[in-house]
């Protein structure tokens, strides 16, 4: 135990940067439709992994299980701030990113269970979802090693004159990996369109953020690489959509990367095996009352553009599907035999 | 046929398939305005221009992953490895992503590209600059591998790597650059899997590869000599390996000597001795030999260093063993 206290949400949104941000204005307003929509992933993103939880613990879920529990702001502001035609690449927490990018909850579920319906056909499990049709390309398990593979997806959409902008998520951890620092400084001196997100959850598996890394701050390592860092609070979906898209039109308008650190914070462990002895349930709890889906809940609410009864019965329908989902899942077939030896080459 | 040399043929086997296709690119460290290492990239900074021709920074693990990336969204690079000893430093990128992202998304993506370089040792660059690392990179499914010996296949093989939707390594090797061979006019390809018989024989076979293949060629001269005529098989690609030729060659000679520059333990020759074993077992009048690469770090010392590889003596004294 004995790590420092977290920073709270403040609701000052942009905490720092290494140098002034660009004025690109602000993020073009959201329709009524896409702001329930954005709501609705990330409430199913929730109850897709509280189901999962449930799973691994009966025993349905073989290896890993990363949640993303109390971080659904960060996945859905900064992808709200693109269109699915621009590449979004991740590590190993990559649920949201799947769900939010077009993967149903049936071949989810179907891909943790291991059945041949799952989403990459059982080949990959929980740490490898992609949907390359909606340019969600993995789910990566090496730390960090999806640094490089996000700097090529850039890169390749500025060979092609494409005008696209990369998203390239990562933990807190995978900062001290050599291949993201090679990464930095191949985008920043090759002006590659690719935003490195450190989703900051301030925990490296169980190794606290000031235990790992020389600098806490951790959009500062962008500084040894002439690159621009932001770091700003991502509890608030509002607020990770408009940060996002200021450094996406940069990247787009002027081919330039940067790194954006999202203050955020998992609920869970790192996987499901992980007692959690490195923190305290009462830090916990305090980071639940700034959870991302209650306050655009109570956003969506104010502003209007849907009531109470409304939003419940929405949240009834995704309640509803995630079990019918679930239940779809575990009756789909293993994976035959001969599976084994498909998809080795092209 | 004109001659030309190896690294001529690497060269244009970049420049016509980067004229034929704009997807082709190449980056690696001193491939632009130093016109490579070894100069295999002469000329084609002037030729395609800095967006094409990339100089990088010595991250082989940010530019080979870069690659990866990139040929993932549909784009078809070559990354050139200074040599392929510093693959190495960019393992996680080649073995876990290259090799393995078409599985685990479950056929979603392809990555069309070409990892290629010098290897070997052999120049007196010791021990972390001299490893010949095809049977390494063989064992990952995912993975082509091939080891052209002269300038033809150099473009024929590589220029197939290119068009190839998969990640293909092309393990070229310093000693070979200079060296001229003939080269077929016009447009060709070699094909990724069929070994090639650089001689008919009948007293025994002889599977090589790579730099080894000039090694045993002179050998041959000295085994001729003395009325032992070797079938010489040069595998050219590791992975696929073309076991039909080397199993019927077998089956007629029913003697193998392998040679190869790889190390001992788990090595091409192992490889091809372990599979000769079980598929041509009724044939073989003699035990399989192998001559490689010895169960040491390359030494510096040149007195040292030519004991390491597989030189003619040795070749000639597992022959001798073999047909004896």
């Amino acid at each position: 135990m004995a790590t420092k206290k977290k920073p709270l949400p403040t609701g000052a949104g942009v905490l720092a940067s290494t140098h002034p941000l660009p004025d690109y204005g602000a993020a073009p307003a959201q329709s009524r439709e896409e702001r329930i929509e954005w709501y609705r992933l990330m409430y199913l993103t929730r109850k897709f992994e509280e189901r999962s939880y449930q799973s691994y613990q009966t025993g349905l879920i073989g290896g890993f299980c990363h949640l993303y529990n109390g971080q659904e702001a960060v996945a859905a502001g900064t992808f709200a701030a693109v269109t699915d035609a621009d590449p979004v690449i991740t590590a190993y927490r990559d649920h949201a990113h799947g769900l939010m990018r077009g993967i149903q909850p049936g071949p989810a579920f179907a891909e943790l269970y291991g059945r041949a319906t799952g989403v990459v056909k059982g080949k990959g499990g929980s740490m490898h979802y992609f949907n390359v049709e909606k340019q969600m390309w993995g789910g990566h398990g090496i730390v960090g090693g999806q640094t490089a593979l996000g700097l090529g997806l850039a890169f390749a959409t500025k060979y092609l004159g494409e005008k696209k902008v990369c998203f390239c998520y990562m933990g807190d951890g995978a900062v001290n990996q050599g291949t993201f620092h090679e990464s930095l400084n191949l985008a920043q001196l090759m002006q590659i369109p690719v935003i490195y997100v450190i989703e900051n959850n301030m925990y490296s598996m169980g190794t606290a953020v000031e235990r790992h890394s020389a600098p806490v701050e951790l959009y500062k390592r962008a500084l040894g690489y002439d690159m621009l860092g932001v770091r700003a609070e991502a509890q608030d979906f509002d607020i990770v959509r408009q940060v996002s898209w200021t450094l996406a039109e940069r990247a787009r308008k002027e081919n330039m990367p940067a790194i954006l650190e999202l203050m955020t914070y998992r609920y869970r462990g790192h996987s499901m095996s992980d007692p959690q002895l490195y923190r305290s349930k009462d830090e916990v709890e305090e980071y639940r009352k700034h959870d991302p889906i209650e306050i655009l809940r109570e956003k969506i609410l104010a502003e209007g553009i849907i009531n109470e009864k409304d939003l419940d019965s929405l949240e009834e329908k995704v309640r509803k599907e995630v079990v019918a989902a679930h239940d779809w899942a575990l009756a789909s077939p293993f994976p035959a035999q001969s599976e084994i030896y498909t998809d080795i080459y092209a | 046929m004109a001659k030309i040399a190896y690294r001529d043929a690497v060269r244009d086997a970049m420049a016509e398939e980067m004229t034929r296709d704009s997807r082709v690119f190449l980056i690696g460290e001193e491939v632009a305005q130093y016109n490579g290492a070894y100069k295999c990239s002469k000329g084609l900074l002037d030729k395609f221009g800095p967006d094409r021709i990339i100089d990088s920074p010595i991250s082989e693990a940010g530019f080979a992953g870069l690659c990866i990336g990139a040929a993932m969204y549909g784009l078809r690079p070559i990354a050139e490895f200074m040599t392929f000893s510093f693959s190495f430093v960019a393992f996680d990128q080649i073995v876990n992503n290259a090799a393995q992202i078409r599985y685990m998304s479950g056929g979603q993506i392809k990555i069309p590209m070409v990892f290629r370089g010098n290897s070997g040792g052999g120049h007196q660059i010791g021990a972390t600059h001299s490893h010949a690392p095809e049977n390494i990179y063989a064992t990952f499914p995912g993975l082509k591998v091939v080891v052209p010996a002269f300038a033809a296949d150099a473009k024929g093989l590589l220029k197939s790597a290119i068009r190839d939707d998969n990640p293909v390594l092309v393990i070229e090797n310093e000693a070979l650059y200079g060296r001229e061979s003939e080269v077929p006019e016009g447009e060709y390809l070699t094909p990724i899997g069929k070994a090639n018989i650089l001689q008919d024989g009948v007293d025994l076979t002889i599977v090589t590869h790579g730099r080894s293949c000039w090694t045993v060629l002179e050998a041959n001269q000295e085994l001729l000599k003395m009325g032992i005529r070797a079938e010489i098989i040069d595998l050219r690609s590791i992975k696929p390996l073309d076991w039909p030729t080397v199993f019927a060659s077998v089956r007629k000679t029913h003697r193998l000597v392998c040679v190869d520059e790889t190390k001992p333990f788990c090595g091409v020759s192992s490889q091809v001795a372990a599979e000769v074993s079980r598929a041509c077992f009724d044939h073989l009048d003699a035990p399989v030999l192998r001559v490689t690469s010895v169960e040491a770090p390359m030494p510096f010392s040149s007195a040292l260093e030519d004991e390491c590889i597989p030189n003619v003596a040795r070749i000639i004294e597992a022959v001798k063993e073999v047909v004896a």
